[in-house]
C-alpha cells in the first residue's frame, strides 16, 4: 500500500516541502541580517502560518474532494487543536504572569477563581496536551459525525449544521465563565518545551515542525486515497446509494475519514497557535471555515497538492492585499475570487493543469483516465 | 439462523407501505422460487420501485413480512447487510461510479470484505482478477476496461451496472428497467444477457417494455395500486380483462 501511495508527484511534492522546511530556517538562522538572502524572522512565522493553513486545507480536501462531504465547520477542529496547545502554553507561563499566580493563568485570577478547573488538569504536560490536540477534535468529529451520518444528513444540510457547530462553539468560547479565556482568548505565551516562543531558533523549529506535519499529513492522505478505502470514498462521492447497495456501510467510511480529517485540522491549529502567539474565539468564526474551503476550491479539490497550493496562494494574496491601499476591499476580492474560480476554473488550479495534461494524452491514446479524480472533471458539460 | 419457514427464495406477505397517506404498497404478497426469473410489470405508480426499496432495505414497510432465503427478515436489516446477504439491485437510471474506471467499478463490486477498517490494507487476489476478466467478457466491456465509467455510452453503463451485480455474486438480482433508453440491438443483447445470468441466479426484472418481457419468456406478475393484479405467462396476463383495463384505461 505504501508504494502505490508514493507516486512520482507525491515524491516531488514531499521533496519540495522538505527543501522548504530546511531552507527557510537555514536562511533565517545561518545568514547575517545584512545578507540579501536572509529571511527575516517575521517571514518565518508568516510562512509557518501558511503551512498550518495548508494542513487545514489538506484535511478539508480529504473529505470534500474525495468523499464529497463539504464541511463548513472545519475551522472549529482547527481552533480546538489550537486551544489545546494554547492551554499547554498558558500552563508554561507559571508564576511569570501579570498577577504572578504560580497555579492559575491570569484570566482566572482576574475572574477570582481559586482553583484550576477540571478541563485544565494535565495540560502542563506536553504529551498530554498533544494527545488532546488529536483527541478533542477527533472526539467531537466522531460524535457529531456519528449522529449526522447515521441520520443520513448529506449535502448542503450537512454543511449548514457544521456551520452551526462552529458558531455554537464560538458563542461558548466567548463566555468568560466557560473557562478558556473568554473573548481575549489565550495569549502572552512564554515557553514551549522550555524554549522561548519568541526566539528565532524556536520560530525556525516551529516552522520546520509545521512543514514536517504537513508532509506527514500528505503521506497519510495519499495512503488513504490510494488504497481501496480511497476508492470507496470516491465511490460514495459519485453514487452513494450504489455504494450502499454494493454492501458498503457508507456511514462507517464517512465517519472514519471525517474523524481523521478533524484530527489533522487539530494538529494544524496546534502548530498555528505558538507561531501567531494567540488563540481566541474568533478562530471559531464561521467565515474562517468558509475561507478554508475557498483555498481548496482555488487549488483544486480532490488533488491534495491543490489544497496546499491554494491555501498558500490565497493567504499570500491576503497578506499582500490587506497590508496595502487595497485593504478595505480584501473581502470583496476573496468573494470575487471564489465566484471567478467556480465559473471559469471549476477544477481549480491543479485540477485544470492535470485535466489539460490528460487531454493532451487523450489525443495520443484516444481515452485516458483523468488523474485529477475530481467529480467535476468527469462532467465537463455540467461544469462549464 | 432460524428455521426455514418457506421454500421460496424471496417471500413477501401482505406488505404495505404508505407515504403521507398514499398507499404505495397495499397488501402485496409475492413469492419467488430459487432459480426463477420473474418479470414484474405494471403502470406508473403501481408500486414496482417501492417493492424494490422494501426488499433492499431502503424503505421500511408499515406492515407485512419480507423473508429472504426462508430465514432472513429483511425488514430488520439495512441496505449494506441485505447486499451482503446476497441481494443485488440495479437502478432504473444507470448508476455507476463515474470517476472510476470500468475495472475499478467491478473491483469495488467483487464480493469480499466491505469493512472500512480493513480497506486501507486491502490487496487484490489473482482469483479476483480472473473473475473480473470473465465478467468483462460477459458484459462485453473488455475493450473498455480502463476507460472512465463516466465516459461510457448509456447502454454500456447499464451493462457495467449489471456486471457489478454479477461481481457482487448475489443469490437474487433485482433489475429495474434494464432496457430503458436502449437501442433495439442493445435490448436484444440485454435479454440474452439476463437469460445467461439466470442459469445460475434468481432474477427479478421490472420492465415497461412489453416486447422485452415477451423476449424473456418468463412468468409475469402484474402490479396495480400496490398489489398483485394477475400472474402467469405473458399471453395469459395480456388476455386478462382487468390487466387490459388497467393498461388501456377504463
Amino acid at each position: 500500500m505504501i508504494p502505490r501511495a508514493l507516486d512520482r508527484g507525491t515524491i516531488v511534492f514531499l521533496a519540495l516541502l522538505g527543501a522548504v522546511a530546511i531552507a527557510v530556517p537555514l536562511l533565517n538562522l545561518a545568514l547575517p541580517d545584512s545578507s540579501p538572502l536572509h529571511v527575516p524572522t517575521y517571514l518565518v512565522s508568516l510562512f509557518g502560518k501558511y503551512v498550518c493553513f495548508a494542513l487545514l486545507a489538506l484535511s478539508i480536501d480529504l473529505i470534500w474532494g474525495y468523499c464529497g462531504i463539504l464541511s463548513l465547520g472545519h475551522g472549529a477542529f482547527f481552533a480546538l487543536g489550537g486551544y489545546a496547545m494554547g492551554m499547554y502554553l498558558m500552563r508554561q507561563i507559571g508564576g511569570r504572569g501579570v498577577y504572578g499566580n504560580p497555579l492559575l493563568p491570569d484570566f482566572m485570577v482576574f475572574l477570582n477563581w481559586k482553583e484550576l478547573p477540571l478541563a485544565w488538569w494535565g495540560f502542563s504536560s506536553f504529551p498530554y496536551a498533544m494527545l488532546m490536540v488529536l483527541a478533542v477534535p477527533g472526539l467531537l468529529a466522531l460524535v457529531f459525525g456519528w449522529f449526522a451520518f447515521r441520520s443520513r444528513v448529506t449535502g448542503v444540510y450537512f454543511s449548514i449544521i457544521t456551520q452551526a457547530m462552529t458558531f455554537a462553539l464560538l458563542l461558548a468560547f466567548f463566555r468568560n465563565d466557560f473557562g478558556f479565556g473568554g473573548n481575549n482568548g489565550l495569549t502572552d505565551f512564554k515557553d514551549i518545551l522550555g524554549f522561548n516562543v519568541q526566539a528565532d531558533g524556536t520560530r525556525a523549529a516551529l516552522f520546520a515542525t509545521s512543514c514536517l506535519a504537513l508532509m506527514l499529513g500528505y503521506v497519510v492522505c495519499r495512503i488513504l486515497v490510494a488504497s481501496k478505502f480511497g476508492m470507496v470514498l470516491i465511490a460514495i462521492r459519485d453514487a452513494e446509494a450504489r455504494a450502499r447497495f454494493l454492501g458498503y456501510r457508507v456511514e462507517s467510511y464517512k465517519l472514519a475519514v471525517f474523524t481523521i480529517s478533524a484530527c489533522m485540522a487539530g494538529v494544524a491549529g496546534a502548530l498555528y497557535v505558538p507561531q501567531v502567539g494567540i488563540i481566541n474565539p474568533g478562530e471559531f468564526s464561521p467565515a474562517n471555515s468558509i475561507e478554508a474551503v475557498i483555498w481548496v476550491a482555488v487549488g483544486g479539490r480532490g488533488t491534495l497538492a491543490g489544497a496546499v497550493i491554494g491555501a498558500v496562494l490565497v493567504n499570500y494574496a491576503k497578506t499582500t492585499f490587506t497590508s496595502g491601499a487595497l485593504a478595505p476591499y480584501w473581502l470583496f476580492l476573496l468573494g470575487g475570487l471564489f465566484v471567478g474560480v467556480t465559473l471559469w476554473l471549476p477544477r481549480g488550479i491543479v485540477g485544470t493543469i492535470a485535466h489539460w495534461r490528460a487531454g493532451r494524452r487523450i489525443t495520443a491514446t484516444e481515452d485516458a483516465p483523468d488523474p485529477s479524480g475530481a467529480a467535476v472533471a468527469t462532467k465537463p458539460q455540467a461544469a462549464e | 439462523m432460524d428455521l426455514r419457514t418457506t421454500p421460496a427464495l424471496l417471500y413477501l406477505d401482505a406488505v404495505s407501505v404508505s407515504f403521507d397517506g398514499f398507499k404505495a404498497l397495499n397488501g402485496l404478497s409475492l413469492t419467488i422460487a430459487p432459480g426463477e426469473m420473474r418479470a414484474i410489470i405494471g403502470p406508473n405508480g403501481a408500486g414496482k420501485t417501492t417493492m424494490m426499496d422494501v426488499i433492499t432495505g431502503k424503505t421500511r414497510p408499515d406492515e407485512g413480512e419480507v423473508l429472504f432465503d426462508g430465514s432472513h427478515d429483511l425488514t430488520a436489516l439495512d441496505e449494506a447487510s441485505i447486499a451482503v446477504l446476497g441481494i443485488g439491485r440495479k437502478f432504473q437510471k444507470p448508476t455507476v461510479f463515474d470517476s472510476h474506471t470500468v475495472e475499478d467499478n467491478l473491483r469495488l463490486a467483487l464480493a469480499g470484505d466491505r469493512r472500512a477498517r480493513t480497506a486501507v490494507a486491502w490487496r487484490e487476489t489473482a482469483a479476483a482478477r480472473e473473475r473480473m476478466s470473465s465478467i468483462l467478457e460477459t458484459i462485453r466491456l473488455t475493450a473498455a476496461r480502463s476507460r472512465l465509467a463516466g465516459n461510457l455510452s448509456h447502454g454500456q453503463k447499464q451493462w457495467l451496472e449489471i456486471g457489478m451485480l454479477l461481481a457482487q455474486d448475489p443469490k437474487l438480482l433485482l433489475v429495474d428497467e434494464p432496457v430503458a433508453g436502449m437501442t433495439d440491438a442493445e435490448t436484444h443483447q440485454t435479454a440474452e444477457l439476463l437469460r445467461t445470468i439466470n442459469v445460475e441466479k434468481t432474477v427479478v426484472v421490472v420492465e415497461h417494455d412489453m416486447t422485452f418481457v415477451r423476449a424473456l419468456g418468463v412468468k409475469v406478475t402484474v402490479l396495480h395500486e400496490g398489489r398483485v393484479l394477475a400472474e402467469g405467462s405473458i399471453d395469459q396476463v395480456s388476455e386478462n380483462e382487468r390487466v387490459v383495463e388497467v393498461y388501456l384505461g377504463r
